[in-house]
């Protein structure tokens, strides 16, 4: 249960989809273009009512597909506007030309996104194949543990995209948390507006006073020095991520960090995941150390940029850490997720650590509290030395037992 | 109707030094376009293409205006977003001039690839012109065949050979296929008539709502001529019916242009490398079924038209 930390803030319950929506009518963006995609479809459809009532001030443009939603949100932001749109899935699977371009162009966009699993086999539950898919398009990702934190954070995703100048997505678990009622505090209006501030663009097409041409063709002499540039960008975005969760911090009072340290700093074995499963995690290790064994939990908020330094640091003392990724990577190796920690680690010199990368909850396949201590049994033999870490991932809750 | 005089003191908005062919229909298209548009301020977008590459080689630019380009299928998606882009802004003051939309994009970009961004752009009703560079394939990729190349032409991956003799199937009627999104105005044009093309621009960019012009836009590289012909065959296009100015403003049909005597469809071809295949005698035949083709549409066009009249 969420306690309210804001004076001004009100208590009330919502899904995530709601809250995002809710985010989005405080942000109230120029232009809204999107395509409705299940398990997002709530957040544009209750944003057109906000369009339809006309309280806010958006245009929204209804468009006949997802690439078309991203060309049409580059557009606007090209143009000077405030852009924003909300997909999942397919809807970004279809909008993956356009999302290097809106990185490419250094366009400020935000995403409200919601994990789900990519075809085929079509399926509409939760894991996080669609954004894992889309970790190299130079999108500052950032994802949530709950609806409190995907309100938070499309808020806070607003300015740090502005100052980065990179387009930014927030997402929350596909049913999970997007259909998940929970109470979140929400804050005044005004107050939201005052945090995000006025989108003042330097250069945009529709000033007339300073016409230009935007999304030229770069040749040999040219594109590595932009491409440079997007991924420099990205690195230094880092910065501007800290910055804002402290102002975020300062005004309404929720501490914000690239990941939530859970009782981490003494362990012995740790998980690191992303999104709800962090809360299951949570019980596990809370039921761990009552029982003596010194588990902990690092809960990674931003994978896009990835803070490599510091998760090595705050990881280089775990003897054995498990690495859960909700999505595969069909690539003979390892997962995302744990293919950026064991990177981490090995440039800081780490030796300490032992890792399992263990791929669970494909397509929505439940992930229990039995499922995770079962994990944290695995690490406990790792770490005595009972177990050698596989160097394939582990398959979490699938009825297929392992060739190899 | 446009007045040569008073064109003559628009501003350029496309300027030279862009890196086009000699010769290049689509350079002539977007110079007469960009000279309608006069002074009315205006944003460009573009579809990938050869107007686009060759006009933008970063760091250099040939517009005057604000250009944008950003994928190959999405040219009316991209100028639908900068619309309401402009209409927000302009309803909360923070843009105070008037300002018009046109979206570029080839035949490639428009009849094929970029049909789904278009019918959705032309649906939805933004103020923004349309205007479909059409020369006939995929130029820019090196002359493959579209939706637009007509039957008989070789392109690369329709080639003359032992077994098939260039594009075996017509091309589809785009202006058709848009003029049923019940827009207010749809035009088919040619370059070859500065006149004809620059009213229509005109006509539509006045028109507060979705437009759009189909223009015929010989490409000399592609079509195989000498660059000095590409006035010559936009012309004779129109003169043979193998292609045919005319508009349909709010639903009802004009012919604007109409050839004095109908030349045989074989005075263009002959002009052509990609037709000349189909002046061996064993291609005889694919040649009459162009003429019937190009009389049965230009028959069907006559009665659109008249119904209207008598309507």
């Amino acid at each position: 249960m969420i306690k309210p930390v804001y004076s001004k803030g009100k208590l009330a319950a919502k899904t995530g989809n709601e809250v995002m929506a809710e985010a989005m009518r405080q942000i109230e963006p120029d232009v809204v273009a999107a395509y409705p995609i299940t398990p997002a479809t709530e957040i544009v459809q209750i944003f057109s009512q906000f369009v339809a009532d006309g309280i806010v001030k958006s245009e929204y443009v209804a468009v006949e597909s997802e690439h078309s939603a991203m060309s049409a949100t580059i557009a606007a932001s090209a143009a000077g506007a405030r852009a924003m749109t909300g997909t999942s899935s397919q809807g970004l699977s279809l909008m993956w030309e356009m999302l290097y371009i809106a990185a490419g162009l250094r366009l400020p966009i935000v995403m409200a996104e919601v994990n789900r699993a990519i075809s085929a086999p079509i399926n509409i539950h939760g894991d996080q194949s669609d954004t894992m898919g889309a970790r190299d398009s130079g999108w500052i990702q950032i994802y949530s543990e709950n609806s409190q934190e995907a309100y938070d954070n499309l808020i806070q995703a607003v300015k740090i995209a502005e100052k980065a100048k990179l387009p930014a997505l927030v997402t929350t678990d596909g049913f999970i948390i997007s259909h998940c009622m929970e109470v979140v505090e929400t804050y005044p209006d005004e107050d939201v507006k005052n945090f995000i501030g006025e989108y003042e663009p330097k250069r945009y097409l529709l000033d007339l006073k300073k016409p230009y041409t935007l999304g030229s063709i770069d040749l040999q002499d040219y594109y590595f020095e932009h491409r440079f540039q997007v991924a420099q960008a990205m690195r230094d975005s880092k910065k501007i991520v800290l910055e804002v969760a402290k102002d975020f911090e300062k005004t309404f009072g929720r501490r914000y960090d690239f990941y939530e340290k859970y009782k981490l700093d003494d362990a012995e074995i740790a998980i690191v995941a992303i999104g709800s499963t962090a809360g299951t995690t949570k019980v596990v290790v809370d039921s761990l150390r009552k029982n003596g064994i010194k588990a902990g939990l690092l809960k990674i908020r931003l994978f896009r940029p990835f803070p490599v330094e510091e998760i090595a640091k705050d990881l280089a003392h775990v003897k054995a850490i498990g690495i859960m990724d909700k999505a595969d990577a069909c690539s003979g190796a390892f997962a995302p997720l744990y293919s950026d920690v064991a990177a981490s680690l090995y440039a800081a010199g780490a030796t300490v650590p032992k890792l399992a990368n263990y791929v669970y909850g494909l397509g929505g396949r439940e992930i229990s509290i039995s499922h995770i201590s079962g994990i944290f049994e695995d690490l406990v033999k790792i770490k005595d030395g009972n177990k050698t870490p596989p160097i394939s991932p582990e398959y979490v809750n699938v009825r297929i037992k392992k060739t190899m | 109707m446009a007045n040569l005089k008073e064109l003559s003191k628009n501003p350029e908005h496309l300027t030279g030094g862009h890196r086009l062919c000699a010769g290049c229909g689509a350079g002539i298209m977007a110079r007469q376009a960009m000279i309608a548009v006069g002074n009315t301020p205006v944003v460009v977008t573009s579809a990938t293409g050869c107007l686009e590459v060759s006009t933008t080689v970063f760091p250099y630019t040939a517009w005057k205006n604000s250009f944008f380009h950003s994928a190959f299928e999405n040219s009316a998606a991209t100028c639908s977003g900068i619309e309401a882009a402009y209409k927000s802004l302009k309803k909360q003051g923070k843009i105070k001039d008037d300002i018009r939309f046109i979206a570029f994009g080839g035949d490639g970009g428009t009849y094929d690839i970029g049909l789904q961004s278009l019918s959705g752009a032309m649906e939805r009703g933004h103020r923004m012109l349309y205007i479909c560079y059409n020369n006939e394939a995929y130029m820019n990729t090196g002359i493959q065949r579209s939706g637009a190349t007509p039957r008989g032409a070789t392109t690369t991956t329709a080639p003359d050979g032992k077994a098939k003799h260039g594009k075996e199937q017509s091309r589809k009627d785009l202006t058709a296929i848009i003029a049923a999104h019940n827009i207010p105005y749809v035009a088919q044009s040619y370059i070859g008539n500065w006149n004809d093309f620059i009213t229509k621009v005109q006509k539509a960019l006045a028109v507060d709502g979705p437009t759009f012009i189909n223009v015929f836009t010989p490409c000399r590289l592609g079509w195989n001529y000498n660059p000095e012909e590409t006035m010559n065959l936009a012309r004779l296009a129109i003169e043979t019916c193998i292609w045919s100015s005319y508009e349909i403003e709010n639903g009802v049909y004009k012919i604007n242009v109409k050839p004095k005597e109908k030349k045989p469809v074989t005075e263009f071809l002959k002009l052509q490398g990609r037709f000349k295949h189909l002046f061996k005698p064993e291609n005889a035949g694919v040649i009459e079924e162009i003429q019937k083709e190009v009389d049965r549409n230009w028959e069907f066009l006559n009665k659109r038209a008249a119904e209207n009249n008598q309507a």
